[in-house]
């Protein structure tokens, strides 16, 4: 079955999605299931990327049919490794889904959300492992359909309101996809990844071409959450259960920015890129969203929301590291993308962890709750020291190869602009510690317990992994050092231009 | 409903036809346009009409809620296990060739099997929205 | 002149797609807004299909004594995106039918003076 592998990520949450729909919806199978299933695919993407760095590229055809006809599963370090993000943190997530979506999703509808939430996977598993373009819409489509029900599921009535906005905005993002795919295949007559790479050199002066790229730019900056085009993500965040938040903050972007590295590095030429404002508008982007949506997170009352602005920042990092153009920008957005993942999603368990003992995480109710919740608490210290980017922490491995890439572009303002964003985030996880250790206990939160030791361990388990990979950087920067490489990454460098 | 012998008539008469043109597109669509997606429809559609008709709850005692979602999820597993299949003999996900002793003959149980399936789905699917909109707001 | 008659598809594609994307932004009913977006999309189906066409080709169907057949690959994906196209309506009918339930009212403007979420 080894050659298979590649396939069977996708195809078995896909088999199990609907059978977990119609099981019985008291009691806990359903969760089992999706335990069950999550764990396998983890197991699977961790051998897929063992598999790949040993023995290289794996290409898979579907239906027998040779590519660049049929579709091709082309699996390298690149997609290896994003795969195993979204499949790791999906099995982490899961133990911790049990009470928190008891909590919070009402009972008649555990089945279907464990059901959506196998769709997302797959959905997500799916673009990582695709080496088609149009199958990359098609899964895009899968995972945002029922990103949208899933975060509909949130307690309160605004939870409807931002998954209809996100469902706009995400439409419009993957239409805008869909039509710059059908500019490309109207010029090249092909959808396979690696063949649009061999035709496009000698048709990048087309003005179809560059409509289409514009459009595939635009699309999926909608569905990264690039600054400013943002404005979905703070609201659907915010509302959605506590699982969803956890499971989304740390591999929907994620994989978004894959496919837009994918379509910048892989499918179009460098000298197409340098044609155009790609870089430029990246590194503004990337530089506005540090700025703007740290400033933004400082005043909001919600934690949720706080951090979601957050996540805007970071993924302004992101793309602050793919406009360097250079492979050691690219390094860098690799492994903030990976360290971001195991940030964000800590950080929203524990918030999920306060939900669930106080019903609210507003920073108005947290008064004192560190003193009661000393793990919850630890828990969002470590995460958010790792998000500020301090030493011994995987936030800071993520910071200095950012900051050692652009100082090897001379890029200085990029240089202080990362800075100052740390500083920022000093600001905003110190007022969170602040409501949470030093103002006196509040009567009502006298009562409140630690979280449960099955909220508890998934939590530390993301903690440990933020102090290991701060400390051993073995795997993290080896694996996206080799990944830029795959991706071909030429040292263009925004000077040069 | 009682006072519309025309509408309920003109029903009952089409209701047939409509199936019979569901499985017509659905095993015709081997060889000629159509296909599991639009039998699906088709198929639904002569169902919706019966619901216009005669009444949600008339509707709902031929085909009750939990069935259409057993055929809902039945439909995707057997159009996803169908393509496991070749798997298990040594070819690729989807690759019907081996399902029969002919590559044709192969492809065409395959996809005879597939559609199937997606008209199972499909069908259900159309009927659980129509029935979810309609049935909202019912006491 | 003769470059607009012989690209009409294409401006019928930009018509809709204009019409689609200023309902979806200017309009405040939640289910205008989905009527926009159901527009938008339909134009880019226009997009693909007529794209597939190809002059003199027969429907793509092996039929004995043809020689030129459309492109149906176009034809397939686009079918593909119909399916997400529906489910995208359902899913945001569903969602407003949900919002006019809990809040009343489906004006974007009267549900943003509720709860500034929108």
């Amino acid at each position: 079955m080894g050659n298979h592998i590649s396939l069977l990520l996708v195809v078995i949450p896909l088999i199990a999605a609907p059978i977990v729909a119609v099981l019985p919806r008291g009691g806990r199978l359903p969760w089992l299931t999706t335990l069950i299933i999550t764990f396998i695919c983890a197991f699977l993407a961790s051998s897929q990327l063992w598999m790949v760095l040993n023995d290289g590229v794996i290409s898979y055809e579907l239906g027998g049919w040779a590519p660049p006809w049929g579709i091709e599963y082309r699996i390298d370090a690149v997609n290896a490794f994003v795969a195993l993000i979204v499949a790791a943190i999906a099995a982490i997530t899961l133990p911790y889904a049990l009470l928190s979506a008891e909590k919070e999703i009402p009972q008649h509808q555990i089945p279907l959300f464990y059901s959506a939430f196998l769709l997302c996977l797959t959905g997500l598993l799916g673009i990582t492992q695709t080496g088609d373009l149009f199958n990359v819409f098609v899964f895009l489509e899968i995972s945002s359909l029922s990103s949208y029900a899933l975060i509909s599921l949130g307690r309160n009535r605004q939870a409807l309101t931002s998954a209809y906005q996100y469902l706009i905005m995400g439409t419009i993002g993957a239409t805008f996809f869909l039509i710059g795919v059908g500019l490309i295949y109207s010029q090249t007559g092909t959808l396979n990844m690696q063949d649009l790479a061999k035709l496009l050199p000698q048709l990048s002066q087309l003005k179809t071409v560059h409509t289409g790229f514009a459009f595939i730019m635009i699309g999926i900056a909608l569905k990264l959450a690039m600054y400013p085009l943002h404005l979905w993500l703070p609201n659907a965040y915010t509302y959605a259960p506590s699982v969803v938040t956890v499971f989304l903050a740390a591999t929907a972007t994620k994989v978004a920015i894959y496919i837009m590295l994918r379509v910048l590095f892989t499918i179009f030429p460098d000298d197409f890129l340098l044609a155009t404002p790609t870089y430029d508008i990246f590194i503004l982007s990337g530089m506005a969203a540090i700025i703007f949506a740290s400033i933004y997170a400082i005043y909001q009352s919600n934690i949720k929301k706080l951090l979601a602005y957050s996540s805007v920042a970071q993924i302004g990092y992101i793309a602050l590291g793919i406009g360097f153009a250079s492979s050691k920008g690219v390094t860098a957005a690799l492994i903030h993308l990976f360290n971001h993942a195991l940030m964000k999603a800590a950080l929203f368990m524990a918030v999920g962890a306060i939900i669930y003992r106080i019903g609210s995480c507003n920073m108005k109710n947290i008064d004192g709750l560190g003193k009661q919740m000393p793990w919850t608490f630890g828990a969002i210290v470590i995460a958010g020291l790792s998000l500020i980017g301090v030493p011994g922490t995987a936030g800071f491995i993520s910071k200095w190869y950012l900051v050692t890439a652009a100082l090897e572009q001379q890029a200085w303002i990029s240089v202080v602009v990362i800075l100052f964003g740390s500083l920022l985030a000093v600001i905003y996880i110190g007022k969170i510690i602040e409501a949470l250790y030093f103002k006196p206990v509040t009567d009502s939160n006298q009562s409140a317990q630690e979280a449960p030791l099955l909220l508890l361990v998934p939590l530390w388990v993301l903690v440990c992994a933020n102090i290991y990979f701060g400390l051993d950087t073995s795997l993290t920067v080896g694996v996206a050092e080799k990944a830029a490489d795959v991706l071909g990454v030429v040292d263009i460098g925004i000077m040069n231009k | 409903m009682k006072r519309n012998p025309i509408l309920r008539i003109v029903a009952k008469f089409l209701i047939p036809l409509i199936i019979l043109f569901a499985l017509y597109v659905q095993f015709h669509g081997d060889f000629g346009p159509g296909g599991g997606f639009q039998a699906g429809v088709i198929f639904s559609a002569a169902l919706i009409l019966y619901a216009l008709v005669f009444g949600l709850d008339a509707a709902e005692k031929i085909i009750p809620p939990h069935i259409l979602r057993l055929l809902a999820s039945a439909g995707v597993v057997l159009y996803a296990s169908v393509g496991v299949i070749p798997l298990f003999l040594g070819a690729n996900y989807l690759d019907y060739s081996v399902l029969g002793s002919t590559q044709i003959k192969g492809q065409h149980l395959g996809i005879l099997l597939v559609e199937l399936g997606v008209g199972m789905t499909v069908t259900a699917v159309m009927l659980i929205i129509f029935f979810a909109f309609a049935g909202r707001g019912r006491p | 002149m003769d470059f607009f008659i012989s690209h009409y598809n294409y401006w019928i594609v930009i018509f809709l797609m204009m019409v689609g994307l200023y309902t979806v932004i200017n309009r405040g009913n939640l289910i205008k807004k989905i009527i926009g977006l159901n527009i938008f999309q339909v134009s880019v189906f226009f997009l693909y299909i007529s794209m597939g066409a190809v002059k003199d080709g027969a429907a793509p169907i092996i039929t004995e004594g043809v020689k030129l057949y459309s492109n149906p690959l176009p034809h397939v994906l686009i079918l593909t995106a119909i399916v997400v196209g529906v489910a995208t309506t359902a899913l945001g009918l569903a969602l407003v039918v949900r919002i006019k339930e809990s809040y009343g009212t489906i004006e974007e403007d009267e549900i943003h003076e509720m709860d500034h979420s929108l």
